[in-house]
């Protein structure tokens, strides 16, 4: 019968039409408001409408999720931001697209350098979000960001100040790769004293 | 050991005495071929010894002294490939025979080097910039070719660190002065050929009589056309409804990728690689990263082996549904398809999210292994898709549209091309197997660990856009098929075999890497000399391969037809333009 094909293709549209209202139903037209619904959407048991309201609903990002890097500070004693960058320059070695601008400093009496920093550019216009420069750092110094939300009438060229976020910060989006981070760092710590003593004594 | 560019036992030598001689600088392979007897060798090649598809033409400038044309055919009925060469001295003019009436696939490339290295090919059909704008001056890939924004010739560039006090580049050259005319160039009296030589080499202007008066009409689709998928054009003359020549121009996305390839480092060529077919990072990175790996002699770690297939599984069936959601938004049945197909590709990328950090960029893959492995929970989400949600949507799409009558009376019957042009036109891919020729690289030329695995290569006979739908589904099956052994194989231990390293050092020689990416034949160009950079990168881009036959394709249909055609040739302007 000339027709039934359509007819067949029909069915399935139709089954689409009411799987969303059945779905709806079920999350009281909510759903993405929940995490248990968000969670629903990217199972694969999930139906219905797959569009997102953005900005009112958000899909929560993986942890992996990689965005513009920032530079983490470990708070130190009486709230001292002891920056973990140590201007190896690695990260503005590897940058593909070359976007990472450091100035490493001397010291003025030694004329030796200082570890830390005295600028620190990148220019998030240019960052193509490779991850790159926190996959190779060996210090865990930049890592990326999980905060997309950077439109803005400027070029985003951001210096020491917008770039320096807390290590908590960086606990709260990556805890998995924080803690794991953190062992490798005390365990070379550990390596590093135990060494120190034995060549002490 | 893994061989360089295999070669099999082919003596080129002893049938062409004196003419051709093997390539005996380190690291290399092949022959090299006098520039004289081109013709003759190609042509011996193709019906002697049977290598009778053309898989691709470049140029490489080996500054100061001399360049060289490099081909590489291989047989449809699989195996190694051979690989010739010719070297001419680096003097303009610089010249070397045309193989385009051998293989009229080479016809693109060949533009293409013109336009980019400045070789001439005698007795090429049509020999314009293809790329570059017309009126550009210079060729941009030759090594002496520097461009206004140029800041030194390698990465890492030395303003960066550690002395990097930030300048942004439109600050260091801003508008008007980044200008360079060529010697004796006086803008004012410039006359530009326009698009004059562009509709030269269409079929002149005719009046037709067909019992009532009418007249041939140019049109031009593009580039602001939504079917066409990105700005892409093709200048076609028409009969009434009928395309009587087509043109296609391109380079509205060209950004030179060869040449900024040329500038990074191994690595960062990674995420750039990305950024060619933006549906297929994945399988754009493993293209790449096989090359490049060939180069180094390494062996990727097991694990990764099975992630690379996933993932490249993976993203070869959400491309196919995209393509046949976009085919009929093209057809006109308004985005209900589409979105269809969008809900999976929702899921896939949701895993390549959670994998490697990023929905499209995957950047995944690393040289001997890949960046991360799946964290807790992937590999369950992957096994329930393609166990379950995958073949459910495959046998959906059937339903909706496999024998929609509306469909069938726009799709049969409109043949592509067939398979014998489609060998000659250097076509790859889907729409050279719906035209009955059973080329898969994946068991052609097995890579990665494809031999281990039990799958069809998905064939279709008539070659019309029916069949070129329906081996969209074909191979979205096969897919499954490997994914479910994947997923089931997947062994644990390391993801690389090779210990971090930001700068890779890649002994020098030559290689290709080949693969079957979802579009087609993608394949990379890599030579190293020892350098922390390569020497030469070039990107054997399928969709601008494919492109090569579209005035075949659809002289003699439809305006109408030409939508279609170019629908299912499934190209990507990201990797067509580069």
């Amino acid at each position: 019968m000339y027709g039934k094909g359509i007819i067949k293709g029909l069915g399935v549209t139709l089954k689409h039409f009411v799987d969303t209202y059945l779905d709806d139903i079920q999350w009281w037209g909510r759903r993405y408001y929940k995490t248990g619904g968000i969670a629903h959407r990217s199972s694969k048991d999930t139906r219905g409408i797959f569009t997102v309201q953005y900005p009112e609903e958000k899909l929560p990002v993986p942890e992996e999720f990689r965005y513009v890097p920032f530079l983490v500070y470990d708070e130190g004693a009486d709230g001292k931001k002891e920056v973990r960058c140590t201007s190896c320059g690695i990260c503005a070695k590897v940058c593909p697209p070359q976007c990472i601008w450091i100035v490493r400093s001397n010291d003025p009496q030694t004329g030796r350098p200082v570890p830390e920093p005295t600028e620190f550019y990148i220019d998030a216009d240019i960052c193509m979000n490779c991850g790159f420069c926190a996959e190779y750092c060996p210090f865990d110094a930049i890592i990326m960001d999980h905060d997309y939300e950077i439109a803005s009438y400027q070029r985003n060229v951001f210096n020491m100040q917008k770039l320096l976020k807390p290590a908590s910060y960086y606990r709260s989006i990556r805890p998995l790769n924080y803690q794991r981070n953190d062992e490798e760092r005390k365990a070379k710590e550990a390596a590093k004293a135990a060494k120190a003593e034995a060549s002490a004594s | 050991m893994t061989t360089l560019v295999e070669t099999e036992t082919l003596d080129l030598a002893a049938r062409f005495p004196g003419s051709a001689a093997v390539d005996t600088r380190p690291g290399y392979s092949g022959w090299i071929v006098n520039k004289d007897r081109l013709v003759e060798v190609a042509t011996a090649l193709r019906d002697e010894f049977g290598y009778d598809l053309l898989s691709h033409v470049t140029g490489v400038d080996y500054f100061p002294d001399k360049m060289e044309v490099v081909y590489n055919a291989y047989k449809t009925t699989g195996g190694p490939g051979v690989l010739f060469k010719v070297q001419v001295p680096r003097l303009d003019p610089i010249e070397v025979p045309s193989v385009t009436p051998i293989w009229p696939g080479a016809e693109f490339q060949e533009r293409e080097i013109w336009d980019l290295y400045g070789i001439k090919f005698t007795n090429h059909p049509d020999l314009r910039r293809i790329l570059m704008w017309e009126g550009f001056e210079g060729h941009p890939l030759r090594k002496d070719w520097h461009e206004p924004f140029y800041e030194e010739d390698f990465k890492p560039l030395k303003s960066r660190w550690p002395d990097g006090k930030y300048v942004s580049a439109e600050d260091k050259n801003p508008y008007k002065d980044n200008l360079q005319f060529p010697q004796n160039f006086d803008p004012a009296k410039v006359t530009l050929d326009g698009e004059a030589p562009l509709y030269d080499t269409l079929q002149k202007y005719t009046t037709v009589d067909a019992g009532i008066k009418t007249d041939h009409i140019i049109v031009n689709m593009g580039p602001q056309h939504p079917s066409t998928h990105g700005v892409f054009r093709a200048a076609v003359v028409l009969d009434g409804e009928t395309i009587v020549s087509l043109k296609p121009v391109m380079g509205y996305l060209h950004r030179n990728h060869e040449k900024i390839g040329e500038r990074n480092t191994f690595l960062q060529n990674m995420p750039y690689t990305d950024r060619l077919d933006y549906f297929n990072s994945m399988s754009n990175n493993w293209g790449y990263s096989l090359a490049v790996e060939k180069l180094m002699n390494i062996k990727v770690a097991e694990r990764a082996e099975y992630l690379r297939v996933i993932m490249a599984e993976l993203s070869r069936i959400q491309n196919h549904l995209i393509l046949i959601g976009m085919l009929l938004n093209d057809l006109g049945a308004y985005f209900t398809p589409a979105l269809y197909a969008f809900e999976e590709r929702e899921l896939i990328l949701d895993i390549f999210e959670a994998t490697s950090g990023t929905r499209m960029m995957c950047n995944y893959h690393r040289f001997g292994g890949v960046s991360r492995d799946l964290p807790e929970g992937v590999l369950e989400k992957i096994r329930g898709l393609v166990e379950d949600r995958l073949p459910r949507k495959a046998d959906e799409f059937d339903r909706l549209l496999t024998e929609n009558e509306i469909f069938i009376s726009r799709m049969k019957g409109v043949k592509v091309i067939d398979g014998e042009d489609a060998i000659k036109y250097s076509v790859t891919g889907p729409v050279l197997r719906a035209a009955g020729i059973p080329y898969d690289v994946r068991r052609a030329q097995p890579y990665g660990i494809y031999d281990r695995f039990d799958f069809d290569v998905a064939l279709r006979h008539g070659g019309d856009l029916y069949d070129n739908y329906l081996i969209r589904l074909d191979e979205i099956r096969q897919s499954i098929r490997i994914l479910q052994q994947a997923v089931k194989q997947i062994p644990d231990g390391p993801i690389n075999s090779q210990k971090p390293q930001y700068q890779v050092r890649v002994p020098a020689g030559e290689a290709y890497g080949r693969i079957e990416a979802p579009k087609g034949e993608l394949g990379y160009y890599v030579i190293s000399t020892g350098k922390p950079n390569p020497w030469r990168y070039h990107v054997r881009a399928p969709s601008f391969m494919n492109i090569t036959a579209l005035e075949k394709m659809c002289v003699g249909k439809k305006i109408a037809d030409f939508v279609v055609i170019l629908g299912v040739l499934d190209i990507v302007l990201g990797e067509l333009d580069r």
